[in-house]
């Protein structure tokens, strides 16, 4: 069994799990941080954006000023867009069966997967995890095409080249691989490969291997895997949450007694505190405001933004922004705010009771309803009309590269009165404010990330006692930047096998058993024996079926029946089939008993001699003679073959068959 | 033996009160609890003393399934699990779960208040109750324990609607609660997978009915309507809340749109909306186009639709009501329809099903004089239409499930005895499985012959599977091994391994027997000549001469030696195992012929 490691980022994995006869792919990541490198796109011309000084090498060399621009020291590539992939060369992902999806940040990868490497296979995922995924496709797309841009700098890709540039385009990986983002009919074309699943619902591989989803509790219909034969178990956990938020919680339990336990997804954070976060949040969200400044809160359509609505739902009368219109602005935004109040049996228990009773179970119901909210699906049409100020935006892209977002940037940015807050985890937002600088606006940092921390995930292991842990090789040490922080890594024993990107790990499974099923007519005739209390025996022989990778035991064929006609009589003329099998005996041979036995069966004339290792019984009439050890009876006679049967069927009485 | 046992307490050759009882691999489970619409008296719950008459329900029954929100399916649980007394779990989608204490309590209402029954359920109760239900997701496996697991797949009869796969180790029943083959204006269509359940227990309520095509149907009704309310007169749609009831008023809501009608559509008491926000709120419930749709519209909203007062059924002019109860039993659509029968402008439209005894049920069978309470006679002038919109599986339908499921035996329940037994024909003859359809009370009994799971040792099953002589995996070998069972777990590993992991040493039996040859020659010309001899005859076999003077058959051994007192004979000594005496026997008797003349 073995694990291709295809991704490099531990929140946004792609790995494949070679197991017994199958392939299967757990999850699609999209490592978008590689969009930080390039400049943003905005829906207006920007003046400052296009008016950015070319980059010239330290000699003066000026032949990649066109793709090259500078802003505050920093260079940027002047292009659409680029995503970095997982790798595709490490195997031939023709060969997948199945894809899992874990959680719909996962996925993001899936139509490069799914539409360009030859993939036939189906997709596992859960409702809620396609909907909004389809959603959070769509606004990348939309973001994307929406300003179409006529340059696609590859110059500075190629290896001499990008040796030559300043960090961090110097350090970027696999830049020849980076892709533009995909196309909506690529998106549903890779959607419509998409089986849906629920929880605990068991799903057959081709009668091998059996794959179950379970509740992770990090996002709404976001899961764990259970992969697994009848000997071996593979959990894979990814993008897990042991907060109270809005999704069920998390299905520990199902976990236990795993052989191996694949560990990604954990808080991107780990000194930050989901709670405190959200404070931090709420009492800067209020400072701005209220100093007469606008709020924005770069972030994706669904998820924590959800979370937010809630907190700002019982913050706002107290903190008196009642009047402050909230505004939440992408072209997935009513989707996502509708799709959220209908998956009901997917979160948690207030909720669920809520929709009981029956009341929409996020109150952002409430606040859409009380004009307090507001949706639109880009800046232009109904928004500019509505637009109050001062105000909270909520918007994408998290990345600040694409999206309506870059617009507020650029509007708000020159202002102190202004704040950005960054609740979204996923990009350093140093990096992602680098080409907007030098800036005027208050920047906020309260990343929330309700993913595992480690002092949970020690916790859980201890919980759930894998024998091997698998993990991004970035979880075995502490975080570059806070590198005496022992506690900030994976301590479990035996330590975790660690993987990066492009590397295949053999798994530590020791294959011993497997299953198979014993007809009723078979079992019937088995006659079992007690060897020792408690275990009993029984020789098995059988017709063993194998289809579909079930394997059956039915009872052996009768031996021929000496019918006529046609068929060939069998009699003892006939060479005897070598494959018929006799069992092993076991037991040793009692002489003395072994004599009387012989003497009630009419033999006369016996006579014992004793050897080094045992008895010799001399049956002189009959010239035969039968040497008995502890181990081991030979009997030696003339090719008398009704003898020969008396004596062995005298034998075997003593003896175990097995 | 192992065996399946089915005892329908209710709803066996009948329908209503469905309540089924099964034990399956040491299990007990009850399907639904529902009550009987025709009657008023102990007969309108199933008989629970059947299942035990002085031990506690609890002991007898692993769990209850509740497969939809429909009152002949759920109705008897408060009473059967608060007043005579039921802890264990019971199992229900979600939707059910939201809908059911509601449908109940209203049940309560009517049976206390307006008929002021004592000794029933009361809210209290329906709240205990809920507690104990287990809410389960589409395709979920619910280990209920160890053994026993149960999952629900889509059944697309009401909201929520499910059947439930009931499976304890390789045995399973399915129970398809009711269900609908086609979809419909708010539903998707009822699916399983190829499960080949042991039992399929399905309802058969259209067991004979093969039904035209619904958008007929639709038409047909739309028509009715519209020409009831041009020439002034009212409509009266009796229905359950939940159900019919929506794709109704989408059908209608629709069609007043397109034709720009004006005349009012009401929706009797408060449980509409509240009922309409069930469906907003569970729309992954529904079918594919108004799950797709919702965001831009959401089908459940009606601008046409309004809620009913008591008041307006005596307002002038044209109208459309929906109003509750379905059957015409009791409630707000019987006060309705005692007002507007007596007007042959009117029209009633009954678009389902109605059991004995209701007054729905007596109109449809053409009764116009109607004994009420207090022995008033009610005459019946208004139009009285039937169409069949409930959403009941027809006889095509059954046919269908029962062929994408596979099952080994069917069981009928839900429907009319003489129906039954025309499906029951149906379904032996096309399927050629066993078709039962017991009476309430009556016990089928069905012997399985479950095949038991062990765990064989990769070794052994490799190695068998080596020895297969041709390459082809798929042909069946011959396999020895031991079973060692152990407590519960039971392994099958090579006889090799069973005796290692005893402890055990194998002993060798050995045999030798010497076959006299008439040959004057020297011993290894004689064992040339068996050589020759045997590798003639045993063509299949692997025969080798050694240097040492000695033949081997595969693991038999064949030494010739001179005799001690006749020189023209010689002695072979052939030496086998046991596990070769087959071949060790034959190779003696073969021997004993002795040779061919010319053989060198």
């Amino acid at each position: 069994m073995k694990l291709y490691c295809l991704s490099g980022h531990p929140t946004l994995p792609c790995n494949v799990l070679k197991f017994k006869s199958t392939t299967i792919m757990l999850d699609c990541g999209l490592d978008m941080t590689s969009t930080l490198n390039f400049l943003p796109l905005p829906l207006v011309q920007s003046p400052r954006l296009s008016n950015l000084p070319g980059w010239s090498l330290k000699d003066g060399n000026a032949f990649l000023d066109k793709e090259l621009k500078e802003c505050s020291g920093h260079v940027f590539v002047d292009s659409v867009p680029e995503f970095c992939l997982p790798e595709t060369e490490l195997i031939d992902l023709s060969t997948v069966d199945v894809i899992l999806i874990s959680n719909y940040h996962c996925m993001m990868a899936l139509p490069y997967i799914t539409e360009h490497t030859g993939f036939t296979g189906t997709v596992y995922a859960t409702e809620p995890t396609v909907q909004i995924g389809r959603l959070l496709m769509e606004e990348l797309v939309n973001f994307i095409e929406r300003v179409p841009k006529a340059q696609s700098a590859s110059l500075w890709k190629n290896k001499d080249i990008q040796r030559l540039l300043p960090s961090p385009l110097k350090d970027a990986v696999e830049v020849s691989t980076w892709r533009r983002c995909y196309t909506m009919q690529e998106v549903n074309s890779a959607l419509s490969k998409i089986q849906l699943v629920g929880y605990s619902q068991k799903i057959e591989l081709f009668g091998a291997v059996q794959v179950t989803p379970l509740s992770s509790g990090y996002a709404l219909g976001s899961s764990n895997w259970i992969i697994q034969s009848h000997y071996e178990k593979v959990s894979y956990v990814s993008g897990s949450s042991l907060l109270t938020t809005h999704p069920q919680p998390m299905d520990q339990a199902s976990l236990k007694n795993s052989d191996v336990l694949v560990l990604t997804g954990l808080t991107q954070i780990p000194t930050a505190n989901p709670d405190g976060m959200v404070g931090e949040f709420c009492s800067n969200l209020a400072l701005t405001v209220r100093n007469g400044g606008n709020v924005l809160v770069p972030c994706y359509p669904s998820g924590v933004i959800y979370d937010l609505l809630e907190c700002l739902y019982q913050y706002i009368d107290s903190a008196g922004l009642s009047n402050i219109p909230f505004y939440f602005i992408s072209p997935v935004a009513n989707s996502s705010l509708e799709f959220s109040q209908i998956f009901a049996e997917w979160l948690c228990h207030n909720k669920q009771t809520k929709v009981y009773l029956p009341e929409p179970p996020f109150p952002h119901a409430e606040l859409i309803q009380t004009n307090k909210l507001k949706h639109y699906p880009s800046l232009h049409g109904d928004f500019s009309s509505d637009f109050r100020q001062p105000c909270v935006v909520f918007t994408g892209h998290p990345s600040l590269r694409f999206g309506d977002v870059v617009h507020f940037m650029e509007l708000w940015g020159k202002s102190s009165l202004n704040t950005v807050i960054f609740t979204e985890p996923d990009f350093s937002y140093l990096e992602a404010l680098a080409p907007y600088q030098p800036l005027a606006m208050k920047c906020i940092y309260c990343p929330i990330d309700t993913r595992l921390n480690f002092i949970q995930v020690s916790k859980l292991l201890k919980e759930v006692q894998p024998l091997h842990v698998v993990c991004p090789e970035q979880y075995t040490q502490p975080p570059p930047a806070q590198s005496h922080r022992m506690d900030l890594m994976i301590d479990c024993q035996p330590p975790a096998m660690s993987y990066r990107r492009a590397e295949v790990l053999a798994l530590p499974f020791k294959r011993r058993y497997e299953k198979i099923e014993i007809m009723p007519e078979l079992a019937d005739s088995l006659v079992p024996m007690e060897i020792k209390p408690g275990i009993s025996l029984a020789t098995v022989s059988a017709v063993l079926h194998t289809k579909d990778n079930k394997h059956v035991l039915q009872p052996p064929p009768r031996p021929a029946q000496p019918a006529g006609g046609k068929k060939r009589k069998r009699g003892s003329d006939d060479i005897p089939d070598c494959k018929v099998l006799k069992p092993l005996l076991s037991g040793s041979i009692p002489v003395e008993q072994f004599v009387q036995a012989l003497e009630k069966h009419g033999f006369s004339d016996i006579k014992v001699e004793d050897t080094a290792k045992g008895h010799i019984v001399l049956l002189q009439e009959a010239e035969t003679l039968i040497q008995i050890e502890e181990d081991s009876t030979h009997i030696i006679c003339d090719n008398d073959e009704m003898l020969r049967v008396r004596l062995r069927d005298l034998v075997l009485k003593f003896l175990q068959k097995f | 033996m192992p065996e399946i046992r089915v005892t329908p307490l209710g709803a066996g050759q009948d329908v209503g009160r469905s309540c089924i009882l099964v034990s399956i691999g040491g299990k007990n489970v009850m399907l639904d609890c529902g009550m009987h619409m025709g009657f008023n008296d102990d007969r309108r719950f199933p008989d629970f003393s059947y299942i035990t008459r002085n031990g506690r329900l609890t002991d007898f029954l692993d769990c209850v399934i509740i497969s939809h929100f429909h009152l002949d399916h759920c109705g008897a649980l408060p009473y059967f699990s608060e007043m005579v007394g039921y802890d264990g779990p019971i199992y229900m989608t979600h939707p059910t779960q939201a809908i059911c204490p509601i449908l109940l309590e209203d049940y309560r209402k009517i049976a206390v208040d307006k008929k002021g029954e004592a000794n029933f359920f009361t809210s209290q109760m329906i709240k205990d109750c809920m507690k104990k239900v287990v809410a389960v997701h589409l395709h979920q496996t619910v280990q209920v324990d160890d053994e026993l697991e149960i999952k629900a797949y889509y059944a697309g009869h009401v909201l929520g609607a499910a059947m439930f796969q009931i499976k304890v180790g390789s045995e399973s029943v399915v129970y398809t609660g009711d269900y609908n083959m086609t979809p419909d204006r708010h539903l998707g269509a009822a699916w399983i997978d190829k499960c080949r359940p042991n039992l399929l227990i399905t309802e058969s309520t259209y067991a004979t009915t093969i039904r035209d095509s619904k958008r007929c149907r639709e038409r047909d009704f739309l028509k009715k309507v519209h020409e009831a309310v041009e020439r002034g007169g009212k409509v009266l749609i009796p229905v359950f809340a939940l159900g019919r009831a929506q794709e109704l008023c989408i059908l209608l809501e629709t069609f007043w749109e397109r034709m720009n009608l004006k005349a009012p559509i009401y929706f009797s008491t408060g449980l509409t909306e509240k009922a309409n926000h069930y469906y907003k709120l569970f729309i992954t419930w529904t079918n594919q186009k108004i799950r797709k749709t919702f965001v831009q519209r959401n089908m459940f909203e009606f601008k046409h639709i309004k809620a009913f007062d008591r008041a307006f059924a005596d307002n002038p002019g044209p109208m459309v009501v929906f109003a509750t109860p379905g059957m015409l039993h009791a409630g707000q659509s019987l006060q309705i329809f005692r007002k507007w029968a007596g007007n042959e402008k009117n029209m009633v439209i009954m678009p389902g099903y109605c059991v004995q005894g209701t007054v729905g049920h007596k109109i449809l069978s053409g009764q116009r004089k109607l004994e009420m309470e207090g022995r008033q006679v009610l005459e019946v002038k208004m139009q009285v239409e039937y169409m069949s919109f409930s959403a009941h599986a027809d006889a095509k339908g059954i046919m269908q499930l029962v062929g994408q499921a596979e099952p080994e035996n069917v069981l009928l329940v839900h429907g009319e005895a003489k129906k039954m037994e025309f499906l029951k024909q149906k379904i032996e003859q096309e399927f050629r499985v066993n078709c039962y359809m017991p009476a309430n009370g009556e016990t089928v009994t069905l012997p399985t012959s479950p095949s038991i799971p062990v765990g064989i040792s990769l070794g052994l099953l490799k190695r068998e599977m080596a020895q297969g002589l041709l390459p082809d995996a798929k042909k069946p070998r011959l396999l020895h091994g031991t079973l060692i069972m152990k407590d519960s777990n039971f392994r099958l590993v090579s006889s090799e391994q069973a005796l290692k992991e005893l402890g055990l040493a194998e002993h060798q039996l050995r045999f030798t027997c010497r076959v006299h040859l008439h040959d004057p020659r020297k011993e290894q010309e004689t064992a040339l000549r068996v050589y020759s001899h045997l590798k003639s005859v045993l063509k299949d076999h692997c025969v080798q001469h050694l240097p040492d003077g000695s033949v081997t058959v595969e693991s038999i051994l064949i030494q010739a030696a001179a005799h001690s007192e006749d020189p023209g004979t010689k002695v072979l000594l052939v030496s086998w195992t046991y596990q070769d005496e087959e071949l060790g026997s034959y190779l003696t008797s073969l021997l004993k012929k002795g040779l061919p003349q010319g053989a060198t």
